[in-house]
């Protein structure tokens, strides 16, 4: 089969590789019919996340047709599913508190020493991240072996557009993670950092959960008009001072809830700090402030940090004692999507949720490095990319 | 291991203490045979009854298919066992292991018999968590021979002596709560090349 494959920074390929196979007896096999190219490919793009390997698969975006299945599958051959980029079994303890990102039984035991020594605990599995995630072939492929298919993929009705749940495998249920995480009441004024798919679903999720008002933060005038689309009012970053101009609009409170969903990228913070020490040399240094620390500062006292952002190190000038001193809580995590998609599904069916509004281009799998290329360079104007392997 | 009795320190697991000579005198006066000077020990919490843990580690030809590098355990009879653990070069270390205590639900304890290859000794507990499943926790003492075997054991139990341990515990919980242990392997023929 076609897959895209990792091969170094900025260096992506499509290859031709072995078909996946059952291989325990809890797999599905999917034939891949829609599949995105998320802001967190753009990390292993960029080179930042350590432990690939040349040919990794890469993609955790994506939906298809069931082909095949183990013998303890509860999925039949020819439905339609959504796959969640987390790989979690339904069985654990995490998986029994819905924290299914914490799932401790997908990641192969050979793969979680690396994070045993980073964080103190192995990290759940995760389709094409990665060995430190499980190594496990991704989505941005003609097929895919999926694990645990019986707990995981959410099977889409019949006559659905794929473009109008495919959002369900990590954007969308991220963005809603990151605004319950930052616990609104009615009445708050959130502020959300990036305006990229992630930072859009927040925005949405934030105003279906009784914000009053949502502050979205870009520099991107294209991506700021998608959330004026949704009802926020926006600063762009490079004309504006974002902490006056915070301070401002909420009355000299500060937000009640700030969002990051930016993440490593903002402002190279992640293990190689040579990055960081490049950046600020360069204007970028003084004006593309790292995104988390802004939000801490601006956060109101008792405030609520939500940070769906992804980070894989550590931090230098990590602003903790604003977060002591002003009484924050801090919320964060990767998603523990399989909680969320049944209601969003329902959301989505329900035209509560609109999700296609993302998708600036659609393209066939063989053009998927062309597609990197220019999610990566061109970022105002592309917003979300959709491969269709097989067309 | 909190049976054990008269920690120099503190309530601690034993095989966590720094002064590992104490450790391992402890540990041989009161749970383990002595077999050995190095300590390996971790724990998991599994979803699962403690009685059917045991029941599953008590036929002790099922944990070659949790624990790496091993290639097979034959049991002998009640109380004994035949480990054969691959080698690098297509051979292997042998050697008999022999049930020194059992509590039903709760405890294996084991020691290799005269003329291991590898001298060892250990337990392994399950003590009811509630909700939460069983914990169960493992320590091993063995003795890292010198010379070829020396480098093997040293592979064997990778960087630190834990790692071996917490994989196989790993393993064990991914098979018990799920009913597979997780592999990345994109189909059968090459689950078999990773596991060679
Ligand atoms: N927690 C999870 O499970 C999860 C899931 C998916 C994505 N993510 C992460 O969420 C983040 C966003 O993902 P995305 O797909 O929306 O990415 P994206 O790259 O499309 O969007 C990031 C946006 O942030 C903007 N930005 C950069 N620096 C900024 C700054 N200093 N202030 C304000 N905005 C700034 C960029 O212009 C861009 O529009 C990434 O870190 C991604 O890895 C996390
Ligand atoms: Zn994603
Ligand atoms: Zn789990």
């Amino acid at each position: 089969m076609k897959a895209l494959t990792w091969h170094g920074k900025h260096d992506v390929r499509i290859d031709n590789v072995d078909d996946p196979e059952i291989v325990n007896p809890r797999d599905a096999i999917i034939k891949v019919t829609a599949t995105a190219i998320c802001g967190s490919d753009l990390h292993l793009y960029d080179g930042y996340i350590p432990t690939m390997q040349s040919g990794d698969i890469l993609g955790h975006e994506f939906m298809g047709e069931v082909v095949e299945t183990g013998s303890g599958s509860t999925l039949k051959k020819g439905q339609k599913v959504v796959v969640p980029f987390t790989i979690a079994c339904g069985s654990c303890y995490h998986c029994g508190k819905h924290q299914y990102s914490g799932c401790e039984n997908g990641n192969p035991a050979d793969n979680q020493d690396i994070a045993r020594e980073l964080y103190g605990h192995p990290m759940a599995a995760l389709f094409g991240y990665s060995h430190m995630t499980g190594g496990y072939a991704g989505g941005q492929a003609e097929y895919v072996r999926v694990p645990f298919s019986d707990t995981g993929p959410i099977v889409i009705p019949d006559g659905v557009e794929d473009e109008k749940v495919l959002f369900l495998s990590d954007i969308l249920p991220t963005g809603w993670m990151a605004a319950e995480n930052a616990e609104i009441e009615p009445g708050d004024t959130v502020a959300v950092w990036g305006c990229g798919p992630v930072g859009l679903f927040a925005v949405q999720s934030a105003f279906l959960m009784g914000a009053e008002r949502v502050i979205a933060i870009d520099h991107f005038p294209h991506r700021l008009e998608l959330a004026r689309k949704f009802g926020a009012e926006t600063i762009n970053y490079e004309q504006t001072a974002t902490y006056d101009a915070l301070m401002q609009m909420t009355g000299g409170i500060g937000p009640d809830a700030v969002i990051d969903s930016v993440g490593l990228e903002a402002h190279g913070l992640f293990v190689d700090n040579a990055i960081d020490q490049i950046k600020a040399s360069t204007f970028l240094g003084t004006d593309r402030i790292h995104a988390i620390r802004q939000a801490i500062i601006a956060c109101r006292k008792g405030g609520r940090v939500s940070m769906p952002a992804v980070y894989g190190g550590f931090v230098d000038k990590f602003p903790l004692g604003a977060v002591m001193q002003k009484g924050l809580t801090l919320k964060t995590g990767q998603t523990h999507v399989q909680h969320y998609l049944p209601g969003l599904l329902d959301a989505i069916m329900e035209g509560k949720i609109d999700t296609t509004f993302l998708i600036s281009h659609r393209m066939p799998l063989e053009q998927a490095p062309e597609g990197y290329r220019m999610f990566h360079d061109q970022q105002n104007e592309v917003t979300k990319i959709v491969l269709k392997p097989g067309q | 291991m909190p049976d054990i009795a008269d920690r120099p320190y503190d309530d601690a697991p034993v095989s966590t203490s720094k002064d590992q000579d104490a450790a391992v005198r402890i540990a041989t006066a009161e749970a383990v045979e002595d077999r050995g000077d190095s300590f390996a020990g971790w724990a998991v919490t599994i979803n699962r009854p403690s009685a059917e843990l045991y029941a599953w580690w008590r036929d002790f030809s099922n944990l070659a298919s949790v624990m790496e590098n091993v290639e097979a355990i034959d049991v002998l009879d009640d109380k004994r066992s035949h480990w054969t653990v691959k080698a690098p070069g297509g051979t292997h270390v042998e050697w008999d292991a022999i049930v020194t205590e059992e509590r039903e639900g709760e405890l294996i304890a084991w020691a290799s018999a005269e003329g291991a290859d590898v001298a060892n000794s250990g337990r392994v507990t399950f003590r009811d968590a509630g909700a939460r499943g069983t914990v169960v926790t493992a320590t091993i003492l063995y003795d890292p021979p010198a010379g070829v075997i020396g480098k093997l054991v040293a592979k064997l139990f990778q960087r630190e002596p834990n790692i071996q341990v917490r994989r196989d515990l790993a393993r064990f919980k991914q098979l018990m709560e799920t009913g597979e242990v997780a592999t990345n392997a994109m189909n059968p023929k090459q689950r078999e090349e990773q596991a060679a």
